[in-house]
Protein backbone atom coordinates (compact mmCIF):
# COMPACT_ATOMS: atom_id res chain seq x y z
CA UNK A 1 0.00 0.00 0.00
CA UNK A 2 2.66 2.40 1.06
CA UNK A 3 4.87 1.67 -1.92
CA UNK A 4 1.98 2.26 -4.27
CA UNK A 5 1.23 5.59 -2.69
CA UNK A 6 4.80 6.67 -2.73
CA UNK A 7 5.24 5.48 -6.29
CA UNK A 8 2.38 7.48 -7.62
CA UNK A 9 4.04 10.89 -7.87
CA UNK A 10 6.64 9.43 -10.21
CA UNK A 11 4.03 8.91 -12.88
CA UNK A 12 3.89 11.70 -15.41
CA UNK A 13 1.09 14.08 -14.55
CA UNK A 14 -1.63 15.48 -16.78
CA UNK A 15 -2.46 12.21 -18.52
CA UNK A 16 -5.45 11.37 -16.41
CA UNK A 17 -8.87 12.28 -17.75
CA UNK A 18 -12.21 12.27 -16.01
CA UNK A 19 -15.10 10.51 -17.72
CA UNK A 20 -17.44 13.13 -19.17
CA UNK A 21 -20.31 12.63 -16.66
CA UNK A 22 -17.95 12.88 -13.70
CA UNK A 23 -16.39 16.01 -15.16
CA UNK A 24 -19.83 17.57 -15.71
CA UNK A 25 -20.86 16.84 -12.11
CA UNK A 26 -17.59 18.19 -10.81
CA UNK A 27 -18.10 21.41 -12.75
CA UNK A 28 -21.60 21.76 -11.34
CA UNK A 29 -20.08 21.43 -7.89
CA UNK A 30 -17.53 24.13 -8.68
CA UNK A 31 -20.31 26.42 -9.93
CA UNK A 32 -22.30 25.69 -6.79
CA UNK A 33 -19.46 27.03 -4.65
CA UNK A 34 -18.55 29.86 -6.99
CA UNK A 35 -22.05 31.28 -7.51
CA UNK A 36 -22.71 32.65 -4.00
CA UNK A 37 -19.33 34.36 -4.14
CA UNK A 38 -20.18 35.87 -7.52
CA UNK A 39 -23.51 37.00 -6.08
CA UNK A 40 -21.70 38.95 -3.39
CA UNK A 41 -19.20 40.41 -5.83
CA UNK A 42 -22.03 41.38 -8.16
CA UNK A 43 -23.87 43.31 -5.43
CA UNK A 44 -20.78 44.77 -3.81
CA UNK A 45 -20.81 48.56 -3.65
CA UNK A 46 -17.34 48.99 -5.15
CA UNK A 47 -17.49 52.79 -5.30
CA UNK A 48 -18.19 53.01 -1.57
CA UNK A 49 -16.08 50.00 -0.65
CA UNK A 50 -13.48 51.94 1.25
CA UNK A 51 -16.04 54.05 3.15
CA UNK A 52 -18.02 50.99 4.17
CA UNK A 53 -14.95 49.09 5.31
CA UNK A 54 -13.39 51.91 7.26
CA UNK A 55 -16.64 52.84 9.00
CA UNK A 56 -15.89 52.70 12.70
CA UNK A 57 -18.41 49.91 13.30
CA UNK A 58 -16.79 47.73 10.64
CA UNK A 59 -13.28 48.32 11.94
CA UNK A 60 -14.37 47.66 15.50
CA UNK A 61 -15.94 44.35 14.53
CA UNK A 62 -12.91 43.37 12.46
CA UNK A 63 -10.51 44.23 15.26
CA UNK A 64 -12.57 42.33 17.81
CA UNK A 65 -12.84 39.33 15.50
CA UNK A 66 -9.10 39.16 14.96
CA UNK A 67 -8.23 39.63 18.63
CA UNK A 68 -10.74 37.06 19.84
CA UNK A 69 -9.93 34.47 17.20
CA UNK A 70 -6.20 34.73 17.94
CA UNK A 71 -6.91 34.23 21.64
CA UNK A 72 -9.12 31.28 20.80
CA UNK A 73 -6.34 29.74 18.73
CA UNK A 74 -3.78 30.33 21.48
CA UNK A 75 -6.04 28.59 24.00
CA UNK A 76 -6.72 25.81 21.50
CA UNK A 77 -2.98 25.16 21.14
CA UNK A 78 -2.36 25.37 24.88
CA UNK A 79 -5.04 22.84 25.76
CA UNK A 80 -5.60 21.09 22.45
CA UNK A 81 -2.09 19.75 21.85
CA UNK A 82 -1.89 18.03 25.25
CA UNK A 83 -5.41 16.72 24.71
CA UNK A 84 -4.45 15.32 21.32
CA UNK A 85 -1.34 13.80 22.91
CA UNK A 86 -3.48 12.15 25.59
CA UNK A 87 -6.01 10.82 23.09
CA UNK A 88 -3.37 9.56 20.68
CA UNK A 89 -0.97 7.90 23.06
CA UNK A 90 -2.58 6.90 26.31
CA UNK A 91 -4.71 3.80 26.50
CA UNK A 92 -7.47 4.16 29.03
CA UNK A 93 -11.00 2.94 29.46
CA UNK A 94 -13.56 5.20 27.89
CA UNK A 95 -11.07 6.86 25.59
CA UNK A 96 -13.54 6.69 22.72
CA UNK A 97 -16.14 8.39 24.86
CA UNK A 98 -13.76 11.13 25.94
CA UNK A 99 -12.77 11.72 22.34
CA UNK A 100 -16.40 11.91 21.22
CA UNK A 101 -17.13 14.33 24.04
CA UNK A 102 -14.23 16.60 23.11
CA UNK A 103 -15.09 16.61 19.43
CA UNK A 104 -18.84 16.96 19.89
CA UNK A 105 -18.87 20.71 19.33
CA UNK A 106 -17.58 20.10 15.80
CA UNK A 107 -20.88 18.58 14.72
CA UNK A 108 -23.14 20.39 17.14
CA UNK A 109 -25.14 23.34 15.76
CA UNK A 110 -23.24 26.31 17.22
CA UNK A 111 -26.42 27.76 18.72
CA UNK A 112 -26.81 24.59 20.77
CA UNK A 113 -23.22 25.01 21.90
CA UNK A 114 -24.03 28.57 22.93
CA UNK A 115 -27.08 27.50 24.91
CA UNK A 116 -25.02 24.77 26.61
CA UNK A 117 -22.30 27.27 27.53
CA UNK A 118 -25.03 29.50 28.90
CA UNK A 119 -26.21 26.86 31.33
CA UNK A 120 -22.65 25.99 32.30
CA UNK A 121 -20.98 29.38 32.59
CA UNK A 122 -23.90 31.84 32.62
CA UNK A 123 -24.81 33.84 35.69
CA UNK A 124 -27.14 31.09 36.88
CA UNK A 125 -25.15 28.29 35.26
CA UNK A 126 -23.68 25.18 36.83
CA UNK A 127 -20.27 26.78 37.32
CA UNK A 128 -21.19 30.36 36.45
CA UNK A 129 -23.26 30.95 39.58
CA UNK A 130 -20.23 30.21 41.75
CA UNK A 131 -17.97 32.37 39.59
CA UNK A 132 -20.45 35.17 40.14
CA UNK A 133 -20.90 34.55 43.87
CA UNK A 134 -17.27 34.02 44.83
CA UNK A 135 -15.32 36.11 42.36
CA UNK A 136 -17.98 38.41 40.85
CA UNK A 137 -16.99 37.06 37.44
CA UNK A 138 -19.81 37.31 34.94
CA UNK A 139 -18.92 35.87 31.59
CA UNK A 140 -21.99 36.56 29.42
CA UNK A 141 -21.80 39.86 27.51
CA UNK A 142 -18.02 39.99 27.94
CA UNK A 143 -15.23 39.65 25.41
CA UNK A 144 -14.01 36.65 27.39
CA UNK A 145 -17.29 34.93 26.54
CA UNK A 146 -16.60 35.44 22.85
CA UNK A 147 -13.17 33.81 23.24
CA UNK A 148 -14.72 30.92 25.17
CA UNK A 149 -17.44 30.40 22.55
CA UNK A 150 -14.87 30.47 19.74
CA UNK A 151 -12.48 28.12 21.55
CA UNK A 152 -15.37 25.75 22.21
CA UNK A 153 -16.14 25.36 18.52
CA UNK A 154 -12.60 25.70 17.15
CA UNK A 155 -10.37 23.57 19.36
CA UNK A 156 -11.67 20.19 18.11
CA UNK A 157 -10.36 20.99 14.62
CA UNK A 158 -6.86 21.31 16.03
CA UNK A 159 -7.26 18.24 18.23
CA UNK A 160 -8.34 15.86 15.45
CA UNK A 161 -5.63 17.09 13.12
CA UNK A 162 -2.83 16.80 15.67
CA UNK A 163 -4.13 13.54 17.10
CA UNK A 164 -4.15 11.88 13.70
CA UNK A 165 -0.60 13.04 13.05
CA UNK A 166 0.58 11.79 16.42
CA UNK A 167 -1.06 8.42 15.91
CA UNK A 168 0.74 7.57 12.74
CA UNK A 169 4.07 9.04 13.69
CA UNK A 170 6.86 6.50 13.73
CA UNK A 171 7.33 6.04 17.44
CA UNK A 172 10.70 4.39 17.04
CA UNK A 173 12.23 7.81 16.53
CA UNK A 174 10.84 8.96 19.83
CA UNK A 175 11.94 5.73 21.45
CA UNK A 176 15.44 6.29 20.12
CA UNK A 177 15.51 9.76 21.66
CA UNK A 178 14.33 8.31 24.96
CA UNK A 179 17.01 5.61 24.98
CA UNK A 180 19.56 8.30 24.38
CA UNK A 181 18.49 9.85 27.65
CA UNK A 182 16.07 12.55 26.56
CA UNK A 183 13.22 13.24 28.95
CA UNK A 184 9.64 12.79 27.84
CA UNK A 185 9.11 16.52 27.64
CA UNK A 186 12.40 17.07 25.80
CA UNK A 187 11.54 14.34 23.30
CA UNK A 188 8.15 15.87 22.73
CA UNK A 189 9.59 19.30 22.05
CA UNK A 190 12.61 18.29 20.00
CA UNK A 191 11.40 15.20 18.15
CA UNK A 192 7.63 14.87 18.20
CA UNK A 193 6.65 18.50 17.69
CA UNK A 194 8.89 19.11 14.66
CA UNK A 195 7.60 15.89 13.11
CA UNK A 196 3.95 16.85 13.46
CA UNK A 197 4.56 20.49 12.59
CA UNK A 198 2.67 20.42 9.26
CA UNK A 199 -0.37 18.89 10.95
CA UNK A 200 -0.12 21.39 13.77
CA UNK A 201 -0.01 24.31 11.36
CA UNK A 202 -2.94 22.89 9.42
CA UNK A 203 -4.88 22.40 12.64
CA UNK A 204 -4.13 25.93 13.76
CA UNK A 205 -5.29 27.36 10.46
CA UNK A 206 -8.52 25.37 10.50
CA UNK A 207 -9.24 26.27 14.11
CA UNK A 208 -8.53 29.92 13.39
CA UNK A 209 -10.83 29.99 10.37
CA UNK A 210 -13.55 28.34 12.40
CA UNK A 211 -13.11 30.78 15.29
CA UNK A 212 -13.19 33.73 12.93
CA UNK A 213 -16.48 32.59 11.42
CA UNK A 214 -18.15 31.71 14.71
CA UNK A 215 -21.68 33.07 14.90
CA UNK A 216 -24.24 30.92 16.69
CA UNK A 217 -22.46 30.24 19.96
CA UNK A 218 -21.27 33.83 20.18
CA UNK A 219 -24.66 35.50 19.74
CA UNK A 220 -26.36 33.13 22.17
CA UNK A 221 -23.70 33.01 24.87
CA UNK A 222 -21.80 36.26 24.55
CA UNK A 223 -24.50 38.58 23.26
CA UNK A 224 -23.99 41.34 20.76
CA UNK A 225 -22.50 44.70 21.58
CA UNK A 226 -20.18 46.75 19.37
CA UNK A 227 -16.63 46.68 20.65
CA UNK A 228 -17.26 44.06 23.33
CA UNK A 229 -18.91 41.05 21.75
CA UNK A 230 -19.95 42.05 18.23
CA UNK A 231 -17.60 40.10 15.98
CA UNK A 232 -17.53 40.33 12.21
CA UNK A 233 -20.13 37.61 11.52
CA UNK A 234 -22.54 39.22 14.01
CA UNK A 235 -21.95 42.61 12.42
CA UNK A 236 -22.70 41.11 9.00
CA UNK A 237 -25.94 39.58 10.21
CA UNK A 238 -27.13 42.79 11.83
CA UNK A 239 -25.93 45.10 9.08
CA UNK A 240 -28.04 43.14 6.62
CA UNK A 241 -31.10 44.92 8.04
CA UNK A 242 -29.77 48.43 8.40
CA UNK A 243 -26.91 48.68 5.91
CA UNK A 244 -26.82 45.84 3.36
CA UNK A 245 -23.91 47.48 1.52
CA UNK A 246 -21.76 47.21 4.60
CA UNK A 247 -22.92 43.64 5.19
CA UNK A 248 -21.71 42.71 1.71
CA UNK A 249 -18.33 44.35 2.17
CA UNK A 250 -17.83 42.74 5.57
CA UNK A 251 -18.79 39.37 4.10
CA UNK A 252 -16.20 39.81 1.39
CA UNK A 253 -13.55 40.58 4.00
CA UNK A 254 -14.44 37.38 5.87
CA UNK A 255 -14.37 35.39 2.65
CA UNK A 256 -11.05 36.88 1.60
CA UNK A 257 -9.46 36.05 4.94
CA UNK A 258 -10.85 32.49 5.02
CA UNK A 259 -9.88 31.96 1.41
CA UNK A 260 -6.34 33.15 2.07
CA UNK A 261 -6.04 30.76 5.00
CA UNK A 262 -7.29 27.78 3.02
CA UNK A 263 -5.21 28.65 -0.03
CA UNK A 264 -2.00 29.06 1.93
CA UNK A 265 -2.84 25.88 3.80
CA UNK A 266 -3.07 23.95 0.57
CA UNK A 267 -0.03 25.33 -1.15
CA UNK A 268 2.29 25.57 1.79
CA UNK A 269 1.34 22.55 3.81
CA UNK A 270 -0.90 20.18 1.98
CA UNK A 271 1.11 20.75 -1.17
CA UNK A 272 4.36 20.17 0.60
CA UNK A 273 3.09 17.19 2.48
CA UNK A 274 0.82 15.44 0.05
CA UNK A 275 2.33 16.33 -3.27
CA UNK A 276 5.46 14.50 -2.17
CA UNK A 277 7.43 15.19 -5.28
CA UNK A 278 10.82 13.59 -5.06
CA UNK A 279 13.38 16.25 -4.43
CA UNK B 1 13.26 12.32 6.11
CA UNK B 2 12.06 8.75 6.37
CA UNK B 3 9.85 9.98 9.10
CA UNK B 4 8.37 12.68 6.89
CA UNK B 5 7.71 10.32 4.02
CA UNK B 6 5.77 7.95 6.20
CA UNK B 7 3.78 10.74 7.64
CA UNK B 8 2.36 11.90 4.38
CA UNK B 9 -0.48 9.70 3.16
CA UNK B 10 -2.38 9.67 6.39
CA UNK B 11 -1.73 13.27 7.08
CA UNK B 12 -3.88 14.00 4.09
CA UNK B 13 -6.84 12.41 5.81
CA UNK B 14 -5.84 14.05 9.03
CA UNK B 15 -6.20 17.41 7.37
CA UNK B 16 -9.03 16.73 4.97
CA UNK B 17 -11.44 15.19 7.46
CA UNK B 18 -11.61 18.25 9.70
CA UNK B 19 -11.68 20.37 6.58
CA UNK B 20 -14.83 18.60 5.48
CA UNK B 21 -16.36 18.99 8.89
CA UNK B 22 -15.28 22.61 8.92
CA UNK B 23 -17.30 23.34 5.87
CA UNK B 24 -20.21 21.46 7.39
CA UNK B 25 -19.80 23.59 10.49
CA UNK B 26 -19.87 26.74 8.45
CA UNK B 27 -23.06 25.58 6.82
CA UNK B 28 -24.81 25.03 10.08
CA UNK B 29 -23.66 28.32 11.49
CA UNK B 30 -25.01 30.19 8.53
CA UNK B 31 -28.38 28.49 8.89
CA UNK B 32 -28.47 29.57 12.48
CA UNK B 33 -27.99 33.06 11.23
CA UNK B 34 -31.47 33.00 9.84
CA UNK B 35 -33.06 30.68 12.36
CA UNK B 36 -31.50 32.27 15.40
CA UNK B 37 -34.75 33.55 16.74
CA UNK B 38 -37.30 33.10 14.03
CA UNK B 39 -38.42 30.34 11.80
CA UNK B 40 -37.44 31.14 8.24
CA UNK B 41 -40.30 31.45 5.85
CA UNK B 42 -38.20 29.81 3.16
CA UNK B 43 -39.62 26.35 3.78
CA UNK B 44 -43.24 27.32 4.02
CA UNK B 45 -45.52 25.93 1.41
CA UNK B 46 -47.02 28.35 -1.03
CA UNK B 47 -49.67 26.11 -2.41
CA UNK B 48 -53.26 27.25 -2.53
CA UNK B 49 -55.28 28.74 -5.29
CA UNK B 50 -53.57 31.82 -6.71
CA UNK B 51 -55.66 34.84 -5.84
CA UNK B 52 -59.05 33.57 -6.89
CA UNK B 53 -61.66 35.73 -5.28
CA UNK B 54 -64.63 34.14 -3.60
CA UNK B 55 -64.23 31.46 -0.96
CA UNK B 56 -60.75 31.96 0.36
CA UNK B 57 -58.83 28.81 1.15
CA UNK B 58 -55.34 27.40 0.87
CA UNK B 59 -52.23 28.47 2.72
CA UNK B 60 -50.91 31.86 3.72
CA UNK B 61 -47.61 32.82 5.27
CA UNK B 62 -47.82 35.55 7.88
CA UNK B 63 -44.65 37.31 8.99
CA UNK B 64 -45.36 39.00 12.30
CA UNK B 65 -43.41 41.01 14.88
CA UNK B 66 -41.94 38.90 17.70
CA UNK B 67 -44.21 40.61 20.24
CA UNK B 68 -47.20 39.15 18.39
CA UNK B 69 -46.00 35.56 18.95
CA UNK B 70 -48.68 34.50 21.44
CA UNK B 71 -51.58 36.57 20.11
CA UNK B 72 -51.05 35.70 16.43
CA UNK B 73 -50.58 32.01 17.21
CA UNK B 74 -54.03 32.10 18.81
CA UNK B 75 -55.46 34.26 16.00
CA UNK B 76 -54.09 31.88 13.38
CA UNK B 77 -55.85 28.94 14.96
CA UNK B 78 -59.12 30.87 15.27
CA UNK B 79 -58.89 32.00 11.67
CA UNK B 80 -58.29 28.44 10.46
CA UNK B 81 -61.34 27.31 12.41
CA UNK B 82 -63.44 30.10 10.90
CA UNK B 83 -62.17 29.36 7.37
CA UNK B 84 -62.23 25.61 6.81
CA UNK B 85 -59.60 24.50 4.33
CA UNK B 86 -57.24 27.32 5.17
CA UNK B 87 -53.85 27.08 6.77
CA UNK B 88 -51.90 29.92 8.37
CA UNK B 89 -48.12 29.54 8.57
CA UNK B 90 -46.60 31.97 11.02
CA UNK B 91 -43.07 33.25 11.28
CA UNK B 92 -42.02 35.61 14.04
CA UNK B 93 -38.99 37.84 14.34
CA UNK B 94 -37.86 41.42 14.62
CA UNK B 95 -40.00 43.54 12.27
CA UNK B 96 -36.77 44.84 10.73
CA UNK B 97 -35.61 41.28 9.99
CA UNK B 98 -38.97 40.29 8.54
CA UNK B 99 -39.25 43.28 6.22
CA UNK B 100 -35.71 42.60 4.99
CA UNK B 101 -36.73 39.02 4.25
CA UNK B 102 -39.78 40.17 2.28
CA UNK B 103 -37.76 42.71 0.31
CA UNK B 104 -35.24 39.95 -0.45
CA UNK B 105 -38.05 37.86 -1.92
CA UNK B 106 -39.20 35.62 0.91
CA UNK B 107 -42.65 34.23 0.15
CA UNK B 108 -45.00 36.12 2.45
CA UNK B 109 -48.69 37.00 2.18
CA UNK B 110 -49.09 39.22 5.22
CA UNK B 111 -46.70 41.43 7.18
CA UNK B 112 -47.54 42.68 10.67
CA UNK B 113 -45.00 45.15 12.05
CA UNK B 114 -44.48 46.46 15.57
CA UNK B 115 -43.81 49.96 14.25
CA UNK B 116 -44.68 52.15 11.31
CA UNK B 117 -41.04 52.66 10.28
CA UNK B 118 -40.51 49.07 9.18
CA UNK B 119 -43.90 48.98 7.45
CA UNK B 120 -42.82 52.13 5.63
CA UNK B 121 -39.85 50.21 4.20
CA UNK B 122 -42.41 47.88 2.61
CA UNK B 123 -44.63 50.65 1.23
CA UNK B 124 -41.63 52.68 0.06
CA UNK B 125 -40.52 49.70 -1.99
CA UNK B 126 -44.07 49.43 -3.39
CA UNK B 127 -44.30 45.95 -1.93
CA UNK B 128 -47.55 46.46 -0.03
CA UNK B 129 -50.94 45.83 -1.65
CA UNK B 130 -53.00 48.82 -0.58
CA UNK B 131 -52.50 50.96 2.51
CA UNK B 132 -51.34 49.32 5.75
CA UNK B 133 -53.93 49.26 8.49
CA UNK B 134 -53.19 49.93 12.18
CA UNK B 135 -54.77 47.06 14.12
CA UNK B 136 -53.38 47.33 17.66
CA UNK B 137 -51.36 49.42 20.06
CA UNK B 138 -49.08 48.41 22.87
CA UNK B 139 -47.35 50.04 25.82
CA UNK B 140 -43.84 49.57 27.11
CA UNK B 141 -42.85 48.12 30.44
CA UNK B 142 -39.60 47.30 32.21
CA UNK B 143 -39.09 43.57 32.55
CA UNK B 144 -37.03 42.41 35.55
CA UNK B 145 -36.16 39.07 37.07
CA UNK B 146 -38.86 37.30 39.01
CA UNK B 147 -39.50 39.09 42.30
CA UNK B 148 -37.44 42.12 41.22
CA UNK B 149 -34.24 41.25 43.16
CA UNK B 150 -32.49 44.42 42.00
CA UNK B 151 -35.38 46.50 43.30
CA UNK B 152 -35.89 48.44 40.09
CA UNK B 153 -38.66 51.00 40.42
CA UNK B 154 -38.31 53.07 37.27
CA UNK B 155 -36.40 53.84 34.11
CA UNK B 156 -33.75 55.83 36.03
CA UNK B 157 -32.72 52.67 37.89
CA UNK B 158 -31.63 51.11 34.60
CA UNK B 159 -28.73 53.56 34.43
CA UNK B 160 -27.38 52.44 37.82
CA UNK B 161 -24.02 50.69 37.80
CA UNK B 162 -24.36 46.97 38.47
CA UNK B 163 -27.65 46.70 36.61
CA UNK B 164 -27.22 44.62 33.46
CA UNK B 165 -29.57 45.91 30.77
CA UNK B 166 -30.11 44.36 27.34
CA UNK B 167 -32.02 45.89 24.46
CA UNK B 168 -32.22 45.64 20.66
CA UNK B 169 -30.58 47.54 17.83
CA UNK B 170 -32.02 50.83 16.51
CA UNK B 171 -33.74 49.13 13.54
CA UNK B 172 -35.70 46.73 15.70
CA UNK B 173 -38.89 48.49 16.88
CA UNK B 174 -38.34 47.76 20.58
CA UNK B 175 -34.77 49.05 20.32
CA UNK B 176 -35.99 52.34 18.89
CA UNK B 177 -38.83 52.63 21.45
CA UNK B 178 -36.41 51.86 24.31
CA UNK B 179 -34.12 54.64 23.17
CA UNK B 180 -37.12 57.00 23.12
CA UNK B 181 -38.02 56.01 26.68
CA UNK B 182 -34.46 56.60 27.88
CA UNK B 183 -34.47 59.99 26.19
CA UNK B 184 -37.84 60.97 27.72
CA UNK B 185 -36.63 59.90 31.17
CA UNK B 186 -33.40 61.81 30.62
CA UNK B 187 -31.13 58.87 31.45
CA UNK B 188 -28.17 57.38 29.66
CA UNK B 189 -28.36 53.61 29.69
CA UNK B 190 -25.50 51.54 28.32
CA UNK B 191 -26.86 48.12 27.41
CA UNK B 192 -24.67 45.02 27.57
CA UNK B 193 -26.03 43.56 24.39
CA UNK B 194 -28.24 44.29 21.39
CA UNK B 195 -30.42 41.22 21.06
CA UNK B 196 -32.09 40.06 17.86
CA UNK B 197 -35.66 40.81 18.89
CA UNK B 198 -37.84 41.59 21.89
CA UNK B 199 -38.35 37.92 22.79
CA UNK B 200 -34.57 37.51 23.08
CA UNK B 201 -34.58 40.38 25.59
CA UNK B 202 -37.30 38.58 27.57
CA UNK B 203 -35.27 35.36 27.48
CA UNK B 204 -32.07 36.98 28.71
CA UNK B 205 -33.97 38.38 31.71
CA UNK B 206 -35.92 35.17 32.38
CA UNK B 207 -32.67 33.16 32.24
CA UNK B 208 -31.08 35.57 34.69
CA UNK B 209 -28.27 36.79 32.44
CA UNK B 210 -29.67 40.30 32.33
CA UNK B 211 -31.29 42.22 35.17
CA UNK B 212 -33.66 44.30 33.10
CA UNK B 213 -34.83 45.34 29.68
CA UNK B 214 -37.60 47.37 28.14
CA UNK B 215 -40.22 45.26 26.43
CA UNK B 216 -43.90 45.51 25.53
CA UNK B 217 -46.48 45.19 28.29
CA UNK B 218 -47.83 42.19 26.38
CA UNK B 219 -44.44 40.45 26.68
CA UNK B 220 -44.44 40.82 30.45
CA UNK B 221 -47.94 39.35 30.51
CA UNK B 222 -46.84 36.48 28.26
CA UNK B 223 -43.82 35.73 30.46
CA UNK B 224 -46.28 34.96 33.26
CA UNK B 225 -44.65 34.19 36.60
CA UNK B 226 -41.19 33.76 35.07
CA UNK B 227 -40.53 37.49 35.21
CA UNK B 228 -41.85 40.66 36.82
CA UNK B 229 -42.93 43.90 35.18
CA UNK B 230 -42.30 47.45 36.34
CA UNK B 231 -44.71 50.04 34.97
CA UNK B 232 -43.30 53.01 33.05
CA UNK B 233 -45.25 56.23 33.78
CA UNK B 234 -47.16 57.78 30.87
CA UNK B 235 -44.82 60.76 30.67
CA UNK B 236 -41.92 58.45 29.81
CA UNK B 237 -43.87 55.79 27.94
CA UNK B 238 -44.23 55.33 24.20
CA UNK B 239 -47.29 53.96 22.46
CA UNK B 240 -46.36 51.38 19.83
CA UNK B 241 -48.69 51.18 16.84
CA UNK B 242 -48.91 47.91 14.91
CA UNK B 243 -49.72 48.13 11.19
CA UNK B 244 -50.62 45.14 9.02
CA UNK B 245 -50.62 44.77 5.23
CA UNK B 246 -51.00 42.23 2.46
CA UNK B 247 -47.83 42.04 0.41
CA UNK B 248 -47.91 42.87 -3.26
CA UNK B 249 -46.41 39.51 -4.18
CA UNK B 250 -48.75 37.53 -1.92
CA UNK B 251 -49.15 34.06 -3.43
CA UNK B 252 -52.65 33.85 -1.91
CA UNK B 253 -53.94 37.43 -1.85
CA UNK B 254 -57.58 36.44 -1.28
CA UNK B 255 -56.91 34.52 1.91
CA UNK B 256 -54.37 37.13 3.01
CA UNK B 257 -56.99 39.88 2.68
CA UNK B 258 -59.44 37.77 4.67
CA UNK B 259 -56.83 37.28 7.39
CA UNK B 260 -56.11 41.01 7.65
CA UNK B 261 -59.85 41.69 7.86
CA UNK B 262 -60.18 39.06 10.59
CA UNK B 263 -57.29 40.45 12.66
CA UNK B 264 -58.58 44.02 12.48
CA UNK B 265 -62.21 42.97 12.97
CA UNK B 266 -64.15 42.43 16.19
CA UNK B 267 -62.88 38.85 16.71
CA UNK B 268 -59.29 39.88 16.20
CA UNK B 269 -59.59 42.83 18.58
CA UNK B 270 -61.15 40.65 21.27
CA UNK B 271 -58.29 38.14 21.04
CA UNK B 272 -55.62 40.84 20.94
CA UNK B 273 -57.21 42.48 24.02
CA UNK B 274 -56.95 39.17 25.87
CA UNK B 275 -53.18 39.26 25.32
CA UNK B 276 -52.91 42.84 26.56
CA UNK B 277 -53.09 44.86 23.34
CA UNK B 278 -55.38 47.84 22.96
CA UNK B 279 -57.37 49.04 19.98
CA UNK B 280 -55.64 51.66 17.82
Amino acid sequence: MRTVLLGRPDRPRGRERLPAPALALALVAVAFFALPLLGLLWRAPWSDAWTELTASSALRALKLSITCSLWAVALSILFGVPLAWLLARIEFRGRGLVRALCLLSMVLPPVVGGVALFFALGRRGLVGQWLDRWFSIRLPFSTAAVVIAQTFVAMPFLVVTVEAALRQLDRRVEDAARTLGASRWYTFRKVTLPAIQPALVAGVALAWARALGEFGATITFAGNFPGTTQTLPLAVYLALESNPQQAIMLSLVLIAVSFAVLASLRDRWLGGVVGARPR
Amino acid sequence: MVLRMRLRPRLLTAVLVPLAVLTAGCGSSSTTATTATTATPATTATTGSPSTTGSASGTITVLAAASLTESFTALGKQFEAAHPGSKVTLSFGASSTLVTQILQGAPADVFASADTANMKKLTDASQAAGDPKAFATNRLEIIVQKGNPKNITGVADLAKPGVTVVTCGPDVPIGKYSAQVFAKAGVTVTPKSYEADVKAVVQKVVLGEADAGIVYATDVQAAGDKATGVVIPDAQNVIATYPIAVTKTAPNAALATAFVAYVSGADGLATLAKFGFTAP
